[in-house]
């Protein structure tokens, strides 16, 4: 039987000088957890839990919330956070499955590129989001967009 | 199953090897914890990656982005929505148990009574949560 290495046992020796990104990587999941905790429940209670829930969800709703900077600015800090904390706890899991080599290049480059495309696409979707867009039926649109 | 099968089979004269016992999956509550924390964790990365995608529609058009959000107020999407809040609920609460499980010694030797308690409070929380939404889901 070949022998399973013991957990905790490291590919390469942590670095010794300079920047130990395992260490940041490490503090990072934890402090952007309890952060997320408090973004995200947020974001569930006020979505789903506040009068009609999901079924009040819509284009006005959207651009009702993001009328206002708190909730772009809380958005934004949750989208972030997620993105990073989440594909970080990927490679992780990549780290844990795989063994070095092409196979893990590509399973960790294709984190690296989802997390970065969704964080661009999603930060300019909140900042520059129009909330009356021009041409658009009136009944779609939240309420303070002006008739035309 | 001994509570900690390690080293009871025979008392070693002297000091055993560490060798792996056929696997390295030990059960209870330590490792349901950490199985539980790493599906929930994958499940609402894919969610998140899809559901970037489909919020990004408002910057296409109304309709688009009403077309889309509308199958999330399908009944079925109902039930997935508290699926994902129960696994998104889970990962935070557990969370919170692997941190003070890391930074305090208290936590460290109780982390069998802090599992009891995510599963409780995931319990209160769900109780919260499922019953109104469901009721948003299934009326009008
Ligand atoms: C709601 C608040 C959250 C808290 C408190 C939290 C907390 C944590 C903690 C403490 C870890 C362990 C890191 C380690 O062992 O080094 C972790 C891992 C992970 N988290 Fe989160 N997290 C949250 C939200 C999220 C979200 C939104 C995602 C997805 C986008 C996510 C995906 C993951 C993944 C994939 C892992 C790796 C699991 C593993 O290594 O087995 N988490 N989380």
């Amino acid at each position: 039987m070949s022998v399973i290495e013991a957990p905790r046992s490291q590919a390469r020796p942590a670095r010794k000088r300079g920047l130990n990104l395992e260490k940041w990587g490490w503090i990072y999941m934890r402090a952007s957890g309890v952060v997320l905790l408090v973004l995200i429940f947020g974001h569930l209670f006020v979505n789903l839990l506040v009068g009609e829930g999901v079924k009040a969800i819509d284009f006005g709703f959207v651009g009702g919330k993001w009328a206002d900077p708190f909730w772009q600015w809380w958005d934004v800090a949750m989208l972030w956070l997620a993105l990073i904390h989440g594909a970080n706890g990927m490679r992780t899991i990549v780290n844990d499955y795989t063994n070095p080599g092409t196979a893990q290049k590509v399973l960790k480059g294709a984190l690296f590129l989802a997390a970065t495309v969704l964080i661009v696409l999603g930060t300019l979707v909140v900042f520059t989001f129009d909330p009356c867009p021009a041409g658009s039926p009136a009944d779609l649109l939240p309420s303070f967009c002006p008739a035309v | 199953m001994p509570e900690n099968s390690a080293g009871t089979l025979a008392a070693p004269a002297k000091p055993a090897k560490q060798k792996p016992g056929g696997t390295l999956y030990r059960g209870r509550e330590g490792m349901w914890s950490w199985v539980l924390h790493r599906i929930t964790g994958v499940a609402i990365f894919f969610f998140l990656l899809v559901h970037i995608l489909d919020t990004a529609l408002v910057r296409v058009s109304p309709e688009a982005y009403n077309a889309v959000i509308g199958t999330y107020q399908t009944p079925i999407m109902g039930l997935g929505e508290v699926a994902l809040v129960g696994a998104i609920v889970f990962h935070a609460f557990n969370g919170i148990r692997i941190i003070l499980v890391d930074l305090w010694a208290w936590a460290t030797r109780h982390q069998k009574l802090l599992f009891y308690i995510v599963i409780a409070l995931w319990v209160v929380t769900m109780l919260g949560f499922a019953p109104r939404h469901l009721m948003n889901v299934f009326s009008h």
